[in-house]
Parts: structure tokens; C-alpha cells; sequence
């Protein structure tokens, strides 16, 4: 089965490996490259603790799951020159202030009952886990399932391990489709004319603008976040570190600026700081106010970040869907088109999970997940038949 | 009154600071350094030999002219933005300025907000120094850092120094190091005999400005018995823990080291100095036009200075490497200009004649001394090409084919302390030539990368940088109203 | 013969200019040791003035001053517990505490 994946994020470059793996035919087209955009422009959260129960959050302990095995595979066979995906299964510690106790151990509490792990630390075990921390957190909630990776480097890795399993990168824009008995036959690119039996559509913020060049518009929407870089130091961070107001935003419909804390070293021993929400386009001007809000919290959460120095800054688009599930599975109204986009700030850790309900919805695979939640015919995404 | 920002106070910002001030207009200068002068006029007092400073007349002149404006020396300046105009009682204006003020780098500084209804920028440049095997080796600095410690502090690196590299600024280099008392053992001018005489012969005394300079640095050359020689570079310093020697070897038209040619000169020190590099960063966050390629990006200016954004002005280095002189003149136009003086007011007259000279200078420096794309030849695989990360050529080579962007996050080429000023030319002209390579085509000079679809990782390279200038997390905050024009 | 000392001499020579005969001076403490440096003195000409050409642990190697006009990062210390100082650019003052930093 001829195949082509678009977008070479790592939505797209898992499900190329994903369906190479499973003896595809894949073409991944991307029009810049791999790992070009928002898998560049990210923090690379492998999360549990943000997920209330849910959809969403069976696909994040699905995909929790398997990240482990699939970073080690990558890893193991890098070849020359290739970074590894630095892979660290560090454990998240979500912490709240006064006032915030009650809300944070009810959120947890919650989560255990979807089996979790997320358990409260005592001031001892706290100070012990992470001892730069402010002394004004009230509780806080160790997520031993929660990693970290390097999104572009493992993205680097994805796409390496589908070439390696045949499939073939081919850096063009996609243009349009020619459809033949109501199903796609080819795609037009800057390239050329690729023939072909099904079709993905993995362009993450694109992913509505790609939908109409294909037949099949998509409300997929960008979501700007700004990400903060200190300059390396020694580690002062050792886990995930979030405020408790983490939870409940990502899903907020509201535009206008918000935060929320998330503070971690990274092997380059630089910290990074996220991250700010903004629905405003793809407007690539972010300005100093998510700088300045995010550093705002940042130092509340760890005093010492007052006097780190702050090397540079990032933002990326994070496609998100009206109602905030992934869209996930065929298109109602083009046969042989495929979606797997809308996983707003969450696409590297939902990679493994959304490449296996695409290799299902594809291929016919078999998968425990229940497709359903995901599926673009459901009402709001705008691709009811 | 028209208020205006001046960034930077080297030649071109305190030229264009006295043209804004004689036109009325309301003057705040934001610059890094302790004390006005920019790279060209670094001094301190007690401390800099009057004998290593040029045009002194001038940079006095020009210091008296400041006491009307608002000056702030020792000014972090992270961000310029675009103000919002018209709206009564906020930040507005043309341009907003943020700073953190006191000593360099210093923890909880002030925080200074400038909005002014034009700003020039007058960033200049620093020396741009290629990788050479060892040179991360202590005692091996840029020409610029033997220049400014020579005259700043009074101090050499080395007792023995070896100056390399390419253009005229190696000479009073070496004569400011002769003042301070290390031994220069050599310049090597990589240039070859044709191209500065292709460059330089028709008018000579355009080098370094004036007749009279050059003599004098020929002087201080012959004074010192300081061999300088041409079509020479340094591919290899030597050393354990310090310097201990460098490689000189004979360089061909395009730098490629001639091989058999090599020798070693014993040394403790090796200035290095290939040519300069705009500091564009404030220009491309506020999205002015810069065009070019790695081997030379400027911000595009008309006859007037402007930008390509209204009201921001460019002045000096950011617009062309030309020299002092240069910088002056256009300093002068762009602060009238500013200021709101017509392009055709007979003040501008005198400093539009020397910008077009300088212009025809810029050029003949660039034909003579310009980055010949060869010197990659002189560079091992494991040569560290990245000197904040550690980022050898050979990890550069193997991930040249990934978006610049990917490539960078892969190898973290470029993602240190320094954020790719160092190495992000050549870094780019390793990743370009093995590209070509690997398409079987020579090294274009055009865009290392179409990066991004979107402008985010547009085609500045390296260049672009969402942080000015590095700030603590601490002072970030503060009050956001505008603290010029209080008094 | 130090370069501190070569410059010194070129300084006596142009006392004409107003520059003092003995320059004052300025002592800070480098990890402990009490150094001493010419008024006005940035902390990098000051630790190349007591002969000291390397004082920041990196990767592959000691460095010291790069650039020296506050571009490079290379010479980094911690002064008075304030991480990340650029000896290039920082004067010295009386009494400064500088000490290395070490990059992992």
C-alpha cells in the first residue's frame, strides 16, 4: 500500500515509522524538512500528571507506555552522526500554593482512579526531591511516569528509523489531489504528482489549510506558545516541575494570554521554562509579555531563577481542534484521507499512541484504544460527512 | 518634540546623537559599554594610552554634544518593539526600548523602558575570528579583544603576540599591542598581493581614511620591527593548556593553505581577526530588511538611513562595514533624518559627500580582504567550530542536511552562552559547503537555509535573536512605564 | 615580565596627558587569593595583569578571555555569588569576590 505522510513533525514521523514498519509503502512529505516547525519549537513533555480522566488521558498513559521501549529502539539504532533522543523518564512534581491545596489533591486524587501514579510528597521527601524549590509551596504531587526527550532530535530519530525501513522523504509543498471514484489517486506537489492509496494528513497547525487543498477542511487552529532558555548551569532542577495552574488550562477557550509554569533542566544544562497559550493566528511577534509573565511565575515557583540569566527565547504554533481532542482517523467525505493532527501542546507525548490508532484506521491494525473519541466526523471539527 | 533613541554609542550613535540634539530633538543614547565611544573610542580614563586613540578631537566633540541628551551607559537593551502610537497614557511611540541598567552584568539592574517616535540603530559590529584548530587554546583572542584590552585596560594577553587574519584593522592592532609592551612577531595579511592591489591600488589613501593614518601605522610597523606578510594565515595554533606557537602557512588566492608552506612561529598569544560582523539583532526583531548572505548581511538602508521600518534608522557597521569615518557620516544623516530634517537640508550636504566616499571604501575593503571561502581547508573534522558548546566541524558536517534549525537543536551548534555570535558564519559556511558537497555543486553564497515556510527561521541565518542581550529572570519584571524624558 | 608591568611603563611615559605617575589600585580576591589591579581595571584585565591567561573550566579545556568586548561568554566568573559575569565587560571594584565557574 502506497502511503503518503504529510508533515514531518513528529505526528507525521511516527506514523511513517509506524506504517513502514508494518511493510508500507511511505512517502513522508514535509515542505521544509523534519522537525521544521513546532516539533522544533517545543518542550518535549511526555505528561500523565496534566490529563484529567478522559480520552485524552488514555491516549497519554497509552503512549507513556510506549515511549519507553520506542525511545531506547531509536537510540539503539542511531547511526552516525545522529543525536540521540535524550529520552529521561525523570518523574513530574506538580506543586501548589496556598490556596491551590484542595484543588491539587482532588485533581490527583482523580487521576489515581484512572491508575496513575501520583503521589503526594511530605515537606521532608519535597526538600529532599528538590531542594531549590520555594518554601511557600503547600503540597505537592510526585507523577513518576511523566518524561522528557528532545522533541527535534527525536523526531530526527522517527523519521531516520521509517527511511530506514524504506520509507522515502520528499521535501516539497503539497498543492492539491487528484481523486479517482471518490477517493484519492495522487497528490499534487511542488515536486511533482505522487500517486498514491492513502493519504495523512499530519500537518499539525497546517493541518486545516492542507485539509482544504485536499478536499477536506478541518477547524484546526494554531495556539502560540512561548518557551523560556536560561543560559547551562550545574543542575539545580531534577525533575518536571510545574505549578498546579498547569491543570485545567491547556482546555481554556480563552485568547488572550495566559501561563502556566513548567521548569526543567535539560542535558545541555541550560533550563527550560514554559510555557504561554495565545490564540492569535499565526502571528510571529509574541513580544515581551509571555517573557515577562512566564519569568514572573517561573521565580515564584524557584527563587534562584532571579538571578539566572536568560539566554533566549522560542515560540512555536500548537494545532488544537474547537473542542481540544486530537483528530485522529479517516475523513468522512475523501476516501483514503486520514488525519492525525490536534494535539495541541501535547504531540510528542500522544505520537506513539495517535501513530497506532493511524496504522489502525489505515492498515486495518490492530489496537486496544478506542478510536472513537478521535474520529473527525464527530460534530465541531468541521469534517462531518 | 521629536524623541529619539539611539542604540549605541560608538562613532555612528553619538554622530547621530549630536545631528538629533542640533535639530531639537529629544535625545536618549542606551548603549552597553561603562562609557560612550563603541569599540573605536573604548577607553578608560587613567587606565588608555592617548597614543592608541584616533580623532580624539572629534570623539570630544562629539562627548560635550551628549550633555543634552539622555545617556545610559552600562545599558542591557533585551528588547526593541514596535510601539502602539495613539493610544493616550501607554507605551507608544515609534519604538519601545527595555533595558537593564548598572553594571555589566549584574544582578536586580534598573529597568529603564525608552518609547521614542524614532530610533537610529548603531549597534556596530565585533571582529569575527574563523575556527582554527586550537584556538580554543587560552591565549588565543580576536584582534578586537587584544585591541580593547590593549586600551581599555592597558594589558596584552602575551609577551610574544602573533596577529592574523584579514583588512587594515590588524595593523593598529599590532601597534597598540607594541604600546603595551608585547612583542608582535608578526601580521599575516591572508590576502594576497592581487587582491589588495585590485582593491586598494587605484586609491590608496582611502585606507583606513586617510593618507596619514596608514603612514603612520607603516611607522609604528617599521618602529617595532614588526614583519607583516600577505598571503599568510595561521592554520594551526599549538599548545597543552596555553599557547605555545602557531602554524603559519602561505594561502592562495582563496585561502586555501598551500601545502609544504607551513612553518611555526613560537608565540604565547594569537590575535585573530577575519573581518567584522554586523550586530543585526535589533534591527531583525524589529523586522527592518536585511539582505545578503553569511559572507556579508547588512540592514538595508535608503539615502537617508532609513530602514526599511518606519522611523528606524541604521547608521554604521549594522549597515556596512566602512570604518569610523563612515560610521560618522551616516551617524549624522540618520540622526537628522530622525530628528525630521529633510533629506535635502544643506546640514546633511558634507556628511552624504563622505558616506559616498566611505561607500566606494566599503567596497574596495570587501574586494581586498573579504572572506575567501578556502579557509574550511584549514580546519580538522574534530576542530571545535562551536566554542560555548563544544561542537566539533564533523558533527556540523553530519547534520548538515537537516533544517538549520533541527540541525542546531541536534548538535547544539550555536545554542550556548553566545547564541551563534561567534560561530554562526562559519557554521553556516560548513553547513553550505556540505551541502554543495553532497549535491555535487560548488558552495553558493546565497541562504543557508528556506529554514521555514513561515519568516520565523527566515533567511538572517544565525542572525536572528528573540533576546537582544542576556538579562536576568529577576529583571524582567518592573514598571512598564517609559522613564525617558522624566526630568 | 608581566604585561601589567610593560604597560605601567608606557603609562609613566605619557604622564603629560594627566594620567598619574602610580596609578591607584584595586585588590579583589580570586578564588581566596588577593590580587591586585589598576584602578578602573575590568576583572579580565586585572586577572591578565597578575599573569593569569585561563580561569573558567570548559568542556575541552581551560579558557579565559575570547573576544573581549562582552560577545564570546568565554570569560565567565562569579562575582560576589552572582553567576555568569563577563570579566570582560564587569569593572573591579574593591573587595570583589571572583571565582570560577566550570562547565560540565
Amino acid at each position: 500500500m502506497r502511503i503518503a505522510v504529510i508533515g514531518a513533525g513528529v505526528v507525521g514521523a511516527t506514523c511513517a515509522f509506524e506504517l513502514a514498519e508494518r511493510g508500507a509503502e511511505v512517502v513522508l512529505i514535509d515542505r521544509v524538512g523534519i522537525a521544521a516547525e513546532t516539533s522544533s519549537r517545543c518542550e518535549g513533555n511526555l505528561l500523565v500528571s496534566d490529563k484529567a480522566p478522559g480520552p485524552e488521558a488514555e491516549l497519554a498513559i497509552h503512549s507513556n507506555a510506549r515511549w519507553r521501549a520506542l525511545a531506547e529502539r531509536l537510540d539503539a539504532e542511531r547511526e552516525g552522526g545522529q543525536p540521540e533522543t535524550e529520552f529521561e523518564a525523570k518523574g513530574g512534581v506538580v506543586v501548589a500554593f496556598p490556596g491551590g491545596e484542595e484543588a491539587l489533591r482532588r485533581f490527583a486524587a482523580t487521576q489515581r482512579g484512572i491508575g496513575v501514579r501520583a503521589e503526594e510528597l511530605g515537606a521532608e521527601r519535597l526538600l529532599a526531591a528538590e531542594p531549590h524549590l520555594s518554601p511557600e509551596v503547600v503540597v505537592a504531587i510526585h507523577y513518576p511516569d511523566d518524561a522528557q526527550l528532545q522533541p527535534s532530535n527525536a523526531t530526527q530519530a522517527l523519521a531516520a528509523a521509517a527511511i530506514r525501513r524504506g520509507a522515502r522523504l520528499v521535501v516539497a509543498e503539497v498543492t492539491g489531489s487528484r481523486a479517482e471514484a471518490g477517493r484519492i489517486a495522487a497528490i499534487e506537489t511542488t515536486a511533482g504528482a505522487i500517486e498514491v492509496d492513502a493519504v495523512v494528513n499530519c500537518a499539525g497547525p497546517w493541518a486545516g489549510e492542507l485539509g482544504r487543498r485536499l478536499g477536506a477542511p478541518l477547524d484546526i487552529r494554531p495556539r502560540r506558545g512561548v518557551v523560556l532558555v536560561t543560559t547551562p548551569m550545574p543542575q539545580r532542577v531534577f525533575h518536571k516541575v510545574y505549578d498546579a495552574d498547569y491543570v485545567g488550562a491547556v482546555g481554556s477557550g480563552d485568547a488572550t494570554l495566559q501561563t502556566s509554569t513548567v521548569v526543567e533542566s535539560t542535558p545541555g544544562g541550560t533550563v527550560l521554562i514554559g510555557s504561554s497559550r495565545e490564540r492569535v493566528g499565526f502571528d510571529e511577534h509574541p513580544g515581551v509579555d509571555p517573557v515577562r509573565a512566564i519569568a514572573a511565575k517561573a521565580t515564584r515557583l524557584f527563587p534562584f531563577l532571579e538571578e539566572t540569566i536568560l539566554l533566549r527565547s522560542y515560540f512555536g504554533f500548537r494545532p488544537y481542534a474547537p473542542d481540544h481532542l486530537p483528530v485522529i482517523g479517516e475523513d468522512p467525505r475523501v476516501g483514503g484521507l486520514f488525519h492525525a493532527t490536534g494535539h495541541e501542546g501535547a504531540g510528542i507525548g500522544l505520537a506513539p499512541a495517535t501513530a497506532e490508532l493511524v496504522a489502525h484506521a489505515v492498515l486495518g491494525a490492530p489496537t486496544s484504544l478506542d478510536p472513537v473519541p478521535f474520529l473527525p466526523g464527530r460534530p465541531g471539527i468541521g469534517a462531518a460527512a | 518634540m521629536t524623541r529619539v533613541a539611539i542604540l549605541g554609542a560608538g562613532p555612528a550613535g553619538l554622530a547621530a546623537a549630536e545631528a538629533a540634539l542640533a535639530a531639537g530633538a529629544q535625545v536618549t543614547v542606551l548603549d552597553e559599554g561603562a562609557r560612550p565611544g563603541g569599540q573605536f573610542w573604548r577607553h578608560r580614563p587613567g587606565l588608555t594610552d592617548p597614543r592608541m586613540q584616533h580623532g580624539v578631537r572629534r570623539f570630544e566633540q562629539l562627548q560635550s554634544a551628549l550633555a543634552g541628551a539622555e545617556v545610559h551607559s552600562g545599558a542591557a537593551v533585551w528588547s526593541v518593539e514596535p510601539g502602539e502610537p495613539g493610544e493616550p497614557g501607554e507605551v507608544g511611540g515609534a519604538v519601545v526600548l527595555r533595558a537593564a541598567v548598572g553594571p555589566a552584568d549584574g544582578a536586580r539592574r534598573e529597568a529603564v523602558v525608552v518609547e521614542a517616535d524614532a530610533l537610529v540603530i548603531a549597534t556596530g559590529a565585533h571582529d569575527l575570528a574563523l575556527p582554527i584548530p586550537g584556538w580554543t587554546l587560552p591565549g588565543v583572542t580576536t584582534a578586537g579583544a587584544a585591541q580593547a584590552l590593549a586600551k581599555r585596560d592597558g594589558v596584552s594577553v602575551g609577551r610574544r603576540t602573533l596577529v592574523a587574519g584579514a583588512g587594515p584593522f590588524l595593523l593598529p592592532v599590532a601597534q597598540s599591542l607594541a604600546l603595551v609592551g608585547s612583542t608582535v612577531v608578526g601580521v599575516h595579511e591572508a590576502s594576497r598581493i592581487g587582491a589588495l592591489a585590485g582593491g586598494w591600488l587605484p586609491k590608496p589613501w582611502q585606507l583606513l581614511g586617510k593618507a596619514g593614518e596608514l603612514a603612520q601605522y607603516a611607522g609604528a610597523l617599521a618602529r617595532h620591527r614588526i614583519p607583516y606578510r600577505v598571503g599568510s594565515g595561521v592554520v594551526r595554533v599549538l599548545g597543552d593548556e596555553r599557547v605555545e606557537g602557531a602554524v603559519v602557512a602561505q594561502l592562495d588566492a582563496d585561502w586555501r593553505p598551500r601545502p609544504g608552506t607551513e612553518r611555526v612561529i613560537e608565540c604565547d598569544a594569537v590575535a585573530l581577526g577575519h573581518g567584522f560582523v554586523p550586530r543585526l539583532e535589533a534591527a531583525i526583531m524589529l523586522g527592518c530588511e536585511v539582505a545578503g548572505d553569511r559572507r556579508g548581511r547588512f540592514v538595508v538602508v535608503d539615502d537617508g538611513q532609513r530602514t526599511t521600518r518606519p522611523q528606524v534608522f541604521a547608521a554604521g557597521e549594522v549597515t556596512g562595514i566602512g570604518g569610523a569615518d563612515a560610521a560618522l557620516a551616516e551617524g549624522a544623516i540618520a540622526g537628522y533624518r530622525a530628528a525630521g530634517v529633510a533629506q535635502d537640508d544643506q546640514r546633511l550636504h558634507a556628511a552624504l559627500r563622505v558616506r559616498d566616499r566611505m561607500r566606494r571604501f566599503a567596497r574596495r575593503l570587501e574586494t581586498a580582504h573579504g572572506i575567501r571561502p578556502g579557509w574550511t581547508a584549514w580546519l580538522d573534522d574534530d576542530t571545535i567550530v562551536c566554542r560555548c558548546e563544544a561542537v566539533a566541524k564533523r558533527a556540523i558536517v553530519e547534520r548538515a542536511e537537516v533544517p538549520l534549525r533541527a540541525m542546531r537543536l541536534a548538535t547544539r551548534a550555536g545554542l550556548g552562552p553566545c547564541q551563534a555570535r561567534t560561530c554562526g558564519r562559519a557554521v553556516e559556511a560548513i553547513v553550505s559547503e556540505a551541502r554543495a558537497s553532497a549535491a555535487g555543486v560548488a558552495a553558493a553564497g546565497e541562504t543557508v537555509d528556506g529554514s521555514s515556510s513561515s519568516a520565523q527561521g527566515g533567511d538572517v541565518g544565525f542572525d536572528r535573536r528573540p533576546l537582544l542581550a542576556p538579562v536576568r529572570l529577576g529583571e524582567l519584571g518592573g514598571s512598564d512605564r517609559p522613564t525617558n524624558g522624566e526630568n | 615580565m608581566s604585561a601589567a608591568r610593560n604597560a605601567r611603563g608606557s603609562i609613566r611615559s605619557t604622564g603629560a596627558t594627566g594620567l598619574t605617575a602610580v596609578p591607584a589600585a584595586v585588590e579583589i580576591l580570586v578564588e581566596g587569593e588577593t590580587v591586585t589591579g589598576r584602578a578602573g581595571q575590568t576583572i579580565a584585565g586585572v586577572l591578565l595583569g597578575s599573569g593569569r591567561v585561563a580561569w573558567r573550566g570548559a568542556q575541552h579545556g581551560e579558557r579565559g578571555v575570547f573576544c573581549g568586548i562582552g560577545v564570546c561568554h568565554d570569560c565567565l566568573v562569579t562575582v560576589n555569588d552572582v553567576e555568569g559575569v563577563r570579566a570582560c565587560q564587569r569593572e573591579a571594584v574593591d573587595g570583589d569576590r571572583v571565582e570560577r565557574e566550570v562547565r560540565e
